[in-house]
């Protein structure tokens, strides 16, 4: 069978209207409050290696007017197409939402606004083996009353320096989704991070 | 689409719902700066808060509770008819009590009862740009902003002080937010402005004719613009309200008859009757 034929047959929200308001409204606590895990209560069905919250996310985010740039293969990229309706991005540099469920892209590398529309800027939702709160990373920043802990199993060694970068870009900047399963959490450009 | 009302959930179409989403993801994670979104046009003349309607309908669910106040008033037409609407096209529970709503949407108040994590409060606002009286093209308002060159906001305040011995602002007193941007307040009163600090609700602004959407995370630094001789002095009218007796609510004065006589009494009509209620249940 095609990808494009398959994918179809992997359905999108069961509810469209309100699963993508559920999982907005994830999102959005998820953004408020970095670090805070959020389960998202009915993901779509997608074609592996998508997640239920990546896949939820982009569901309920991309549109014709985002390009969204997937490793994730030709079937995940079918399944995007016809449930969302966003065109492909050539070069991560050029998507407003990117999916990695691999090695994750550098973060330099993808949209940051400008200084005058910093809002411009690249939403990363990166798939990560796991997600726990109350312990790992210490952080910190708008959304935060003290301190919120998270562990992130599955990061590049690398992830803790190009973070601080991304935060030194500040107001330019990328924000960033950890999505494990069906749970999620968010990292706006505002978090600080400090080890655990 | 709702059998029941014919109105897509939430009155908006999809689309539009999901651009405004995005505005607001990134209006939280750029707290104070302004995001331009794709304003609709909606059932209700400007100044009825078309860009805190649209804000509200892209994140309401049917699990929500909403209040709506007007001045801090939920009996206000502009507030009941939002009300309405909202329990129409979402079927969402409304609610008067500020404790009880997980959705506050709001014109030119913020209420007295202090708010608490999972509340979402949502300002309807006239006018984003808090530099428009002083520098009226857009672009260099947007360059200012992308230099944090905020010199002509404090010359302003710093000329109220010379000619009247205080900064001569009582509403849309501005603010920094996260030590980066400034922002206009919605029309509060300035003595709102301390509660906007560090607030544990999460605060969205929607402007509609401007088409622009900001947002102040949970937690996050808000400080009103001042001078360390001249610091920020939050005012209220000297006097109790003279249903409740509160000495620490916003005061609206209210004229009560031909003789010019006149009493104050809050304005947030919730924050009142509760005070009031438990006045005559002690009783
Ligand atoms: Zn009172």
């Amino acid at each position: 069978m095609m990808p494009a034929m398959r994918a179809t047959l992997a359905a999108g929200f069961a509810e469209p209207v309100l699963d993508a308001q559920a999982c907005f409204r994830a999102a959005l606590e998820a953004m408020a409050r970095p670090g805070r895990v959020q389960r998202v209560a009915a993901p779509p069905e997608a074609p592996p290696p998508l997640g239920g919250a990546a896949a939820a996310l982009l569901l309920t985010l991309a549109d014709a007017d985002t390009p969204v740039w997937l490793d994730a293969g030709p079937e995940a990229e079918a399944w995007a197409r016809f449930h969302a309706g966003c065109p492909i991005a050539a070069a991560p540099g050029e998507a407003a939402f990117l999916l990695a469920a691999g090695p994750m892209p550098p973060l330099a590398s993808l949209a940051a606004g400008s200084e005058e529309e910093p809002h411009r800027s690249a939403t990363l939702i990166l798939q990560v083996a796991a997600l726990a709160e109350g312990e790992g990373w210490r952080l910190s920043g708008p959304g935060i009353e003290r301190e919120h802990r998270l562990r992130v199993e599955g990061l590049p060694p690398g992830f803790a320096a190009d973070w601080a970068a991304n935060q030194a870009r500040f107001p330019q900047g990328v924000d960033l989704f950890l999505c494990a399963g069906d749970r999620l959490a968010a990292l706006p450009r505002t978090t600080h991070l400090a080890a655990g | 689409m709702s059998a029941a009302t014919g109105y897509n959930f939430g009155y908006l179409d999809e689309d539009t719902k999901r651009m405004i989403r995005r505005a607001l993801l990134k209006a939280v994670a750029i707290p104070g700066h302004q995001v331009p979104f794709g304003s609709r046009e909606m059932p209700l003349p400007y100044g009825w808060g078309t860009g805190g309607i649209q804000v509200t309908a892209s994140v309401i669910g049917p699990a929500d509770r909403l209040k709506v106040i007007d001045q801090g008033a939920d009996d206000t037409t502009n507030a009941v008819s939002i009300r309405r609407f909202f329990a129409r096209v979402a079927g969402v529970e409304t609610t008067e009590r500020t404790a009880e709503a997980s959705i506050i949407q709001t014109r030119h108040r913020i209420p007295e009862t202090t708010l608490r994590e999972g509340q979402i409060l949502v300002y309807q606002v006239p006018m984003p740009e808090p530099l428009f009286r002083l520098e009226p093209r857009v672009a260099e308002t947007k360059r200012m902003h992308a230099l944090a060159d905020y010199g002509l906001m404090h010359v302003k305040l710093y000329e109220d002080i010379a000619r009247h011995g205080h900064v001569a602002i009582s509403y849309n007193y501005p603010v920094m937010v996260n030590g980066r941007y400034l922002m206009s307040p919605s029309p509060i009163p300035a003595f709102d402005n301390p509660k906007m600090h560090r607030n544990p609700a999460l605060q969205l602004f929607g402007a509609g004719r401007e088409k622009r959407i900001y947002a102040v995370p949970p937690y996050t630094e808000v400080r009103s613009l001042d001078f360390e001789d001249h610091p920020f002095e939050p005012v209220r009218a000297r006097a109790g309200c003279a249903l409740c007796g509160s000495r620490e609510s916003y005061l609206d004065e209210v004229v009560t008859d031909d003789a010019g006589g006149r009493i104050f009494v809050c304005s947030d009509t919730d924050y009142c009757q509760g005070r009031q209620a438990r006045q005559e249940a002690a009783e």
